[in-house]
């Protein structure tokens, strides 16, 4: 095995045309064209109380009105309101490329007044869709898999406390190992731009200290440009990111834009200096959304059917009875009830053969005499 | 307390928007592309054809390089696999290229089982996913990817048609992977002959019913040149690693002495049109139709000889607990069997060896009372004798006294006489 690298094409079409050229380079091209051509999908799931800006915030991102005709709930109706989920899935295209969109809303989520355990629903239909992706890769016909797998969770701080509150709390670690966490502080034009800062450190510090794993941003090769770099320090040290959306156009600046009207001013939504919506677009959609689907896919994902392998083979070893088939047939992690089992086994055959040796070697004494 | 009801509806149907501005996942594609290109890409092809008729020659002509290789002999005893992986790079596309070899096909005098070493390399290399993909702990996507993404199948430039051999061989491989067959050496053909063996090849391999690999025709990027290509199949090709001064170009060629045979001339051969399909345009295609559609056959065959089925006979789709436990059930009751089998031989052989024992019991103690037997009569013969004796030497003494008190009055007689 040895390794060949072929110079580059413009050096050598100087003196080989079509020379030394093979062609597969066009690879990386066979592959956009095929991907184009199936088309995309994407699953976002958004969280938090009512009334955080959550939907208006996912109209503002993809440019579209999700939600026509919303009936929303009064408090007295919402006291022992249950968390629901709701999945709207819109096509989309742009520059030929197809993209199936499935919004996951929880309206419900936090309302109530006691809102024990209020992300079991939640974290239940996560599990579902990840169940019944594994049934449905693990089937004997996988032609049209359908994935419905949560890519990424946008989870909406409110921004009128101080730092996180125990529900955010509960719901990030309940989550932050089935899905790609983004935590947002919402609402952000209620704070000048120091508080948001200080906001924001108080909430990195207790995600910190409170072992959350929300979703990293890959590192940057060490061989992209300075600039490079610094923009991707800057996207670090900006998380969690601060959101205003907006379901109206405004004038400002002699341009029309999306932002909200106040008598002291005009917030644009796309204004980097007034929040950062337009870095969350960028992470989520223009550069990101194919890492947030891969991580989706090899990570939490694979944690969950490796756990959901091994329930099932500790259940069966659970009647005493050594490694059966699995359907599956995955390598068994021995655990210790096998262990021992075996064992046992074992050494009640060597006992046996034991006894049958000194039977023989007392006919062979026998026969001597 | 909230209730946990949970109501998962989707109360709208998918729907098409519009949108109302840039958003901006136009970029999907390229994040895609550049994430394969980060990661690499794999290639493996598989060459089946004669010794010497120009497989490793035809490798080094596509990709420009010499790979190491030696001629092969014509005395292999059977038909052998011999894969070889090279590391390439263009631009910035890194390619791990794994040539499989068929070293000794159609040498031997019995040909019957050559397909069968290939057969078995193409179904180990699916085996290998196969198990990767079943593992607990998976890592699909660092896997070394084996499977054969195309086999080029190198047909004699005989003029008549294919060989019974190339038949039956490709029938074997139809199903397992992508054939795309190739007149080598065609360099022996003119164009006339060649127009007819072509459509004798095609209209054999149809009527026989192997499927090959066709071009696909379904993305309008690329459905016209393949659809055309589709048609010159199968190519027949040339291929050379020296070059020759043509005018005032080198170029690779074979030079003989009515001309030279340019290899990358469209009129003299094939080659350029091997080498557009195989690489520069359907590469992926290629490798998605051996994952999609090959190893998805093979898989399936596999999960169901090891019995286990989609559907229940209701046509109601078992739940994956459902599958458990009824193999967890079946294979109790195997564990079982075995398990009071082995009881069983365990007794039984028990039984065998005490019965054994008894019998040379037995045995030793018919000797030991035969001894004991021998060893009375023994006995009771030397008492005999010993009685015997002591009877004898009682009467040898008492004739001894007698013989003595005789003698003693006896001299006293004797004595009177004498004086007298």
């Amino acid at each position: 095995m040895f390794s060949v690298a072929v110079s580059p094409k413009e050096f050598l079409q100087l003196f080989f045309p079509e020379k030394q050229y093979v062609g597969f380079a066009t690879l990386p091209n066979q592959v956009h064209r095929k991907s184009v051509k199936k088309g995309f999908d994407f699953t976002l799931m958004v969280a938090g109380e009512s009334g955080m800006g959550k939907s208006t915030l996912v109209n503002s991102l993809f440019l579209t009105d999700l939600y026509k005709d919303r009936k929303l709930l009064n408090a007295e109706e919402r006291i022992n309101q249950t968390v629901e989920i709701i999945k709207h899935t819109v096509d989309i295209e742009e520059k030929g490329v197809k993209l199936k969109l499935t919004i996951v809303d929880t309206p419900g989520f936090g309302d109530a007044v006691n809102n024990n355990e209020c992300w079991k629903p939640i974290t239940d239909y996560i599990d579902q869709q990840f169940e019944q992706y594994f049934r449905d890769e693990s089937g004997l016909n996988r032609k049209n898999i359908q994935d419905n797998r949560v890519h990424c969770c946008l989870y909406f701080i409110p921004p009128f406390g101080h730092g996180l509150r125990p529900v955010d709390v509960e719901f990030m670690k309940a989550l932050h190992e089935k899905v790609n966490v983004v935590p947002l502080i919402a609402k952000a034009d209620c704070l000048t731009p120091s508080e948001i800062k200080k906001l924001k450190d108080r909430v990195r510090d207790e995600i910190e200290r409170f072992g959350i794993k929300v979703y990293q941003f890959p590192e940057c090769d060490s061989d992209e440009d300075e600039e490079f770099k610094q923009l991707d320090k800057e996207l670090k040290e900006c998380c969690p990111f601060a959101v205003i959306g907006s379901n109206t156009v405004v004038e400002a600046r002699g341009q029309r834009v999306r932002g909200r009207l106040y008598p002291w001013g005009i917030v644009e939504v796309e204004n980097q200096s007034h929040c950062d919506f337009v870095k969350l677009r960028n992470i989520l959609i223009r550069s990101h959304m194919h890492d947030l689907k891969d991580v989706t896919c090899d990570m939490h994902y694979e944690n969950y059917r490796a756990q959901c392998i091994q329930d099932m083979t500790s259940k069966l070893t659970q009647d005493n009875r050594m490694e059966s088939p699995i359907p599956m047939l995955p390598l068994p992690t021995p655990d210790v009830e096998t262990d021992r089992l075996i064992k046992m086994k074992d050494e009640e055959l060597a006992r046996m053969q034991e006894m049958l040796n000194k039977m023989q070697q007392q006919i062979h004494d026998g026969k001597d005499q | 307390m909230a209730a946990t009801d949970v109501d998962i509806f989707s109360n709208e149907e998918k729907r098409n928007l519009s949108l109302g501005g840039h958003v901006g996942f136009d970029s999907l594609p390229d994040q895609l592309v550049s994430k394969s290109v980060t990661q690499g890409f794999c290639f493996n092809i598989l060459c089946v054809g004669e010794t010497g008729i120009g497989k490793s020659t035809l490798m080094n002509t596509l990709f420009n390089t010499m790979f190491e290789n030696e001629e092969a002999s014509h005395y292999q005893n059977g038909v052998c696999m011999r894969p070889r992986t090279y590391d390439l790079q263009e631009s910035n596309v890194h390619l791990k290229l794994t040539i499989v070899d068929t070293v000794g096909f159609g040498d031997q005098i019995n040909k019957e089982e050559s397909y069968k070493p290939i057969v078995d390399y193409i179904d180990t290399q699916f085996e290998n996913y196969l198990q990767e993909e079943l593992k607990i702990k998976r890592s699909l996507f660092n896997y070394h990817d084996g499977r054969v993404h195309i086999c080029l199948y190198f047909i004699a430039p005989t003029g008549h048609s294919l060989k019974s051999l190339d038949l039956v061989t490709m029938k074997k491989l139809d199903s397992k992977v992508n054939i795309i067959p190739i007149i080598a050496k065609a360099d022996t053909i003119s164009k006339s002959e060649l127009h007819k063996f072509k459509i004798k090849i095609m209209s054999e391999l149809v009527s026989n019913g192997v499927q090959i690999y066709q071009f696909p025709t379904d993305d309008h990027a690329v459905t016209e040149i393949n659809s055309s290509m589709n048609a010159h199949l199968p190519f027949a090709v040339v291929g050379s690693v020296e070059e020759v001064k043509v005018g005032n170009k080198t170029v690779r060629a074979r030079q003989y002495p009515w001309g030279v045979v340019q290899v990358e001339n469209e009129s003299h051969c094939d080659f350029v049109k091997l080498r557009e399909m195989l690489i520069r345009v359907n590469m992926e295609d290629l490798r998605e139709q051996t994952h999609a559609r090959h190893y998805e056959l093979y898989r399936r065959c596999k999960l169901e000889e090891m019995g286990f089925t989609d559907t229940d006979p209701d046509c109601q789709p078992f739940s994956l607990q459902e599958t458990y436990e009824a193999k967890r059930k079946e294979f109790m009751g195997d564990l079982q069997k075995k398990e009071e089998e082995m009881r069983q031989m365990f007794v039984n052989k028990v039984k065998e060896t005490e019965a054994e024992l008894k019998e040379k019991e037995r045995e030793l103690h018919n000797k030991f009372e035969q001894l004991k037997h021998m060893h009375q009569e023994e006995k009771r013969k030397v008492e005999e004798k010993r009685r015997d004796l002591e009877e004898e030497m009682n009467a040898f003494n008492r004739r001894k006294v007698a013989a003595e008190t005789l003698s003693l009055a006896q001299p006293l007689k004797k004595d009177k006489d004498k004086k007298k």
